[in-house]
């Protein structure tokens, strides 16, 4: 044993949109605390894998999944996993900010409140998450004077850094993050990149992006897939400097869109 | 290098014939779709000031609060009005919770199979059915069926049918208004279906569910049919002027709707007036309530954004 601990473990994983087959026996080791790039090509599945993660996929009827994942051990397939308790673990911030139309507290302890017992809920407890999230996304300064604002007018970039500040309460073990930065500005952009510098190591991320500079800078570890398959797992400098596959030197280089 | 095609500087953008043209065109067709859109004003502001015309001499305090007398065609409309109060509160107690509560599981619990497929189709079709089919459903199912006699309370349930396809659509459409992106958010903090409802899915779609609602109030007052079958006399004497004159679950009552077809078509020896008065009252009673669904609709997308 390397010491190596893996947050993440899909063996043989399969996906099917109706009939169509999204994802084609993907097997992929995440390791903890690291932050891990996605890339590849438009519709080969990355947000398919990323969604399958924290099984959100399932909300479709007509989706099918077969395989295992297996999160801190556990396989989250297992009829007795709860999605609520595994969410609770596997957060997940999107393309667009997506803050809740309510005031930026609220927001940041939504999660506590969905998860809580009403009386487990102090307004010290909550004040003082409210303070650490914050903190932690770097928005305390910026907003500790407006936290009664409504989110929906803040800036995207705080936008962005609230959508992840609301899951830190609930102490993620995996943070999902499906193109973070492409709605927002190269100076949105490059802060949500040195936030994830700051997170990591307390948490896995998984981040998907369509910019290759961006997944040099900011990644660990890169997974690179085309057609649903997972074609190469690498550390980063090893796959943008000698990729071991032709399909992956080919997409690095720029030949698919 | 000069362009062979392109005669001089001067005469470049300038406009050409089939520009010249296309202007003509477009403002004909601007001045032609304003007056159509004029065109639907007017008939209601003839309508308006010639029944309140005619009305006058009829309107007064006196006619507002004193009870018919004589047949309906002497006094004023008093227990009428009470009438239609009952009516309409009680067939939306019953119709704005069954039709929300259904509309808010077809639109946020149920997946597409043949049970959610059937209440589509029965939703859309209970929603094109007259008004006058209505009536005699609920003469034969309230009155008759279930025991109720002509009452208050069969006229209302009679209505509520009729609203409650209406109510559902409408609340369905304001729950889809509101961002799946909201919803995405709140599953995936692990927020069951009723707590993303509850917290987000409500707060954000009660304007549209409430104007929904509230434009069923005029509908229920004005509706003729349904409650001449199943509870609404064209006359009934009662004593005093309070606003409890009707036993809802026994009592026969007046109604505004029914009261105006009586004295416009049935009763003689009515004053002219009279009609246009009753006509002037339900018509206010209608456009007050449109007025302040779309206040409170602005009012509460004033304190919405996203
Ligand atoms: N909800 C869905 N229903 C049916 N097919 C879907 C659905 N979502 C995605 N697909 C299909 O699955 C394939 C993978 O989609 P996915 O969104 O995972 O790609 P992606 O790699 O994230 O693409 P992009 O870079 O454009 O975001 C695509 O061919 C897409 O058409
Ligand atoms: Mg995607």
């Amino acid at each position: 044993m390397s010491g190596v601990q893996y947050s993440i473990t899909a063996r043989d994983l399969c996906l099917w949109y109706g009939k169509f087959q999204a994802l084609k026996n993907v097997d992929v080791k995440i390791q903890h605390g690291l932050i891990t790039g996605l890339i590849g090509p438009s519709g080969c599945g990355k947000t398919t894998l990323l969604r399958c993660f924290n099984r959100v996929n399932e909300r479709y009827g007509y989706v099918t999944t077969t395989g295992e994942i297996k999160i801190l051990n556990k396989n989250i397939y297992d009829p007795d996993v709860s999605l609520i308790e595994l969410r609770k673990s596997v957060g997940m911030v999107f393309q667009r900010p997506n803050p809740l139309p309510i005031s930026v507290y609220e927001n940041v302890v939504f999660g506590l409140r969905v998860h809580k017992e009403r009386a487990a809920l102090k307004k010290s407890t909550l004040n003082q998450a409210v303070e650490e999230a914050l903190t932690e996304v770097g928005l305390w300064k910026d907003l500790k004077d407006r936290l009664q604002t409504k989110a929906t007018g803040l800036q995207l970039e705080q936008q962005q850094k609230l959508c992840i500040a609301r899951l830190l309460p609930l102490k993620p073990e995996v943070i999902l993050m499906d193109e973070p930065c492409s709605a927002l500005d190269v100076e949105g952009a490059r802060a949500i990149e040195e936030l994830m510098f700051e997170l990591k190591g307390r948490y896995t991320m998984v981040i998907v992006t369509h910019n290759m500079a961006q997944a040099r800078r900011v990644s660990d570890e890169c997974i690179f897939m085309l057609l649903g398959e997972l074609i190469e797992h690498a550390r980063t400098e090893d796959m943008f400097l000698t990729p071991a596959n032709p399909k992956t030197a080919e997409y690095i280089e720029g030949r698919y869109g | 290098m000069t362009v062979a095609s392109n005669p001089s500087p001067r005469t470049q953008f300038a406009e050409t014939r089939l520009v010249r043209k296309k202007h003509r065109s477009e403002l004909i067709a601007k001045c032609f779709f304003g007056v159509m859109a004029a065109a639907m004003v007017i008939p209601l502001i003839l309508i308006v000031v010639h029944v309140v015309k005619q009305g006058m001499p009829s309107l007064s305090w006196e006619f507002l609060t004193t009870n018919p007398r004589l047949g309906g065609i002497r006094g004023g409309i008093w227990s009428a009005i009470v009438g239609t109060l009952y009516i309409v509160t009680i067939s939306l107690c019953v119709s704005a919770p069954i039709g929300v509560l259904s509309a808010v599981y077809l639109n946020e619990y149920a997946k597409e199979n043949w049970f959610t497929r059937i209440v589509h189709l029965a939703v859309v079709n209970l929603a094109g059915v007259p008004s006058i089919v209505h009536g005699l459903f609920g003469l034969g199912a309230f009155v008759y069926a279930a025991g109720m006699g002509k009452s208050i309370l069969s006229a209302s349930l009679t209505l509520s049918i009729m609203t409650l396809p209406v109510i559902i659509a409408s609340t369905k459409e304001a729950l889809a208004s509101v961002p799946v992106s909201f919803r995405e958010a709140c599953w995936n903090v692990g927020a069951t279906r009723w707590q993303t409802i509850r917290r987000i899915v409500l707060p954000n779609s009660i304007s549209g569910i409430l104007t929904g609602v509230i434009l069923q109030v005029s509908r229920t007052a004005g509706e003729t049919a349904p409650v001449m079958l199943t509870g609404v006399a064209t006359f009934k004497a009662v004593e005093g002027t309070g606003l409890f004159l009707y036993n809802p679950f026994t009592d026969q009552s007046m109604a505004l709707s029914m009261h105006l077809y009586y004295i416009a078509t049935q009763a003689n020896n009515a004053p002219p007036s009279l009609p246009y008065a009753i006509a002037t009252v339900l018509l206010s009673v209608v456009l007050l309530v449109n007025a302040s669904a779309i206040g409170l609709r602005a009012y509460l997308r004033s304190r919405k954004k996203w």
